[in-house]
């Protein structure tokens, strides 16, 4: 019976050390997607690369949005044509084609010379371009990186609706492929840079608009119940910051049910007796302060518990 | 109110200092700078560094995450406004076609000439090899039936695609047609600028290719004696077009030979600083496309003289050139 429990222990520990290192290899990867960017006040601020998928996604959606504006214009010209009684195709046809180059060649270039340097699609995911050396952002720069888009993007498309003989059929794989280098350069190389940011020193950072909100740990201390809550110092130590910052976002986010699961394990680990007229989301809080409080201390003193397995001292 | 956390009081006292910075960023971004009054001006810089200061504390005693990413985004937002551009689009745009356009295009002669070497000497080698023998037209240009303009053609159906006549119904069509060239001659004026980045090499076959096009027209036309009349009808826009493809060449072999022969910087650093030059010298092929298709679209079908056709191309090549290399008195500033 013992040496069952123990084994069930022991594949408990392992599993626990396995997601512990996949963790901290998730955490790696993330951390090669900052660049630290040193203000002229000498103080570090930490830029976060896009992901190339992040890109990808960006650009998706302002190609639809020129799409949608290149259709509606077009639908938009004929109807007030036709109710003007204008038999005049041609014309209409000639403006349309002109605003249509406008509009292929000049969307990125207008809203990234803008004051939000980033087109509505990298808006919608928080995302702006930066210069890479931490200058401003130059309208050369914004010309530089968007007039190579005809070839990362319009070359592999050319070459892809090349038809003929087979002779040109060869000739259409090879120059897929070779223009297909452009198009996936920002895969290849660590910074995600297109090589319209490679000429032009730019690179593209996620820079979204994050709210700020209440702070937990000052729900409990402004309650007259702050009293019951009173952890021992064992107790306060029982988890990381990893696991601090875990129950940081289950608090702020998540529904009610996961906190109640979460506050029950919490419970069991520090051995905590509930107390009459305790709410799982007021035990949270007030154990998210205590841990808070205790970590922040020993931080102070030199000493980052990173997480409850982190046991130095 | 001893048991407050070290963290919260800080956060505390500098919180309503963050929420002025956020106020005025957001209103900066949404509304541009006129937006901000005298006094979020003189506020700024001192509510910057001490969101930046306070950064910097937060990472080192806090643990609330939420306050951290919340400072770190205020920070890169705020430094991107304080270190940012705040020119107005007109003073850039004034700028761009008072310096930096002829500046840039002035200090690409070599590329230039190489550029221009590529595009006329495709064009005289078509020349020579069509009026040799004109199946080479045929080889340069394949068959297509949209095409009059063949060696097939008479003088006569020949002549009317260069005169408009009197009573042409055509007018519109050819208006349609013009900004279709326009488009394509401005796709392939980009296509030479950003294919320069592979040295330069698929720049030099586009304006090669590009020449070739010109020389077994232009040689159609020779064969059947109408060379003076073809190149009034050309050169009308074309001083201004074959300018500007020349252009966007040489933009593509500013970066390729930057790419190719950094020097002493890196190779990374030298296609950074070539690639906005070039970026600048593209964006003017872009503008002088647009003149040139104007002058296509209306001058050449209205204007059927020869001479005035001929007064307006080369009053255009003196204008461009004047432009981009006479030297000229910068204000010492």
């Amino acid at each position: 019976m013992n040496a069952r429990a123990a084994t069930s222990d022991m594949q408990v520990n392992i599993e626990a050390a396995r997601r512990r290192r996949a963790r901290i290899a998730e955490e790696q990867r993330v951390n090669k997607m900052v660049r630290v960017l040193v203000t002229p006040e000498g103080a570090a601020l930490h830029l976060k690369l896009a992901t190339a998928a992040e890109r990808a996604g960006a650009f998706a959606m302002d190609v639809a949005i020129q799409w949608a504006i290149v259709i509606a214009t077009l639908l938009g010209i004929g109807f007030a044509a036709s109710a003007m009684g204008f038999r005049n195709w041609n014309v209409a046809f000639a403006f349309w084609l002109v605003f249509y180059f406008f509009i292929r060649n000049f969307y990125y270039i207008f809203f990234e010379i803008g004051r939000k340097a980033a087109t509505p699609g990298k808006r919608a995911l928080g995302l702006r371009v930066a210069s890479r050396d931490g200058d401003r952002l130059t309208a050369n720069a914004v010309l530089a990186r968007n007039f190579t888009r005809e070839i990362e993007v319009g070359l592999p498309i050319q070459f892809l609706l090349m038809s003929g003989d087979q002779l040109s059929a060869w000739m259409a794989l090879f120059g897929l492929a070779w223009s297909g280098v452009f198009l996936f350069f920002p895969i290849f190389n660590k910074d995600k840079l297109r090589v319209g940011d490679l000429i032009a020193g730019t690179w593209v950072i996620r820079a979204p608009k994050v709210q700020l909100m209440g702070d937990i740990s000052q729900v409990v201390a402004s309650t007259p119940r702050s009293s019951m809550y009173a952890f021992t110092p064992e107790q306060a130590d029982a988890y990381g910051i990893h696991e601090l910052h875990v129950l940081e976002d289950v608090l702020r986010q998540s529904t009610a049910e996961i906190k109640s699961q979460v506050a029950t394990r919490i419970r069991t680990k520090i051995g905590w007796a509930s107390q009459t007229g305790e709410t799982d989301i007021g035990f949270l809080e007030a154990y998210y302060a205590a841990l808070r409080r205790r970590l922040e201390q020993r931080m102070l003193m030199g000493d980052r518990k990173t997480d409850k397995f982190d046991v130095r001292r | 109110m001893t048991d407050m956390l070290k963290s919260y009081r800080f956060r505390e006292e500098r919180e309503s200092d963050w929420r002025k910075l956020d106020r005025i960023l957001t209103r900066a971004e949404n509304s541009g700078v006129k937006a901000l009054s005298d006094e979020d001006m003189m506020a700024l810089p001192h509510l910057y560094r001490q969101a930046v200061s306070s950064l910097s504390v937060a990472r080192s005693i806090s643990l609330d995450q939420n306050v951290i990413t919340y400072l770190e985004g205020l920070c890169t937002r705020a430094y991107f406004f304080v270190y940012g551009a705040r020119t107005s689009m007109g003073e850039r745009m004034a700028q761009f076609l008072r310096v930096d356009w002829p500046k840039s295009v002035s200090g690409a002669v070599f590329s230039t000439l190489l550029a221009a070497l590529f595009l006329f000497g495709g064009a005289l080698l078509a020349f020579f090899l069509c009026l040799q023998d004109m199946d080479w037209y045929w080889t340069f240009n394949g068959h297509n039936f949209m095409e009059t303009r063949t060696p097939d053609a008479s003088v006569d159906d020949l002549l009317a695609t260069i005169y408009t006549q009197p009573g042409d119904v055509n007018q519109d069509q050819l208006t349609a047609f013009a900004s279709f060239l326009f488009n394509n001659n401005a796709q392939i004026a980009l296509f030479a600028f950003a294919l320069g980045f592979a040295f330069g090499i698929p720049t030099a076959w586009l304006l090669v290719w590009n020449g070739i096009n010109l020389g077994s027209m232009y040689a159609v036309f020779w064969a059947k004696g109408l060379g003076y009349e073809f190149t009034g009808w050309l050169m009308i826009h074309g001083t201004t077009e074959l300018f500007a493809i020349v252009l966007a060449g040489a933009g593509g072999f500013v970066i390729g030979g930057a790419v190719a022969f950094p020097g002493r910087r890196s190779r990374l650093a030298s296609a950074r600083e070539s690639g906005q030059k070039a970026a600048t010298i593209a964006m003017g092929c872009v503008i002088m496309l647009i003149i040139a298709a104007v002058l296509e679209g209306f001058g050449r079908q209205l204007i059927n003289s020869d001479v005035v056709r001929y007064s307006i191309a080369f009053g255009m090549l003196l204008l461009w050139l004047g432009y981009f290399y006479l030297p000229r008195v910068r204000p010492s500033a």
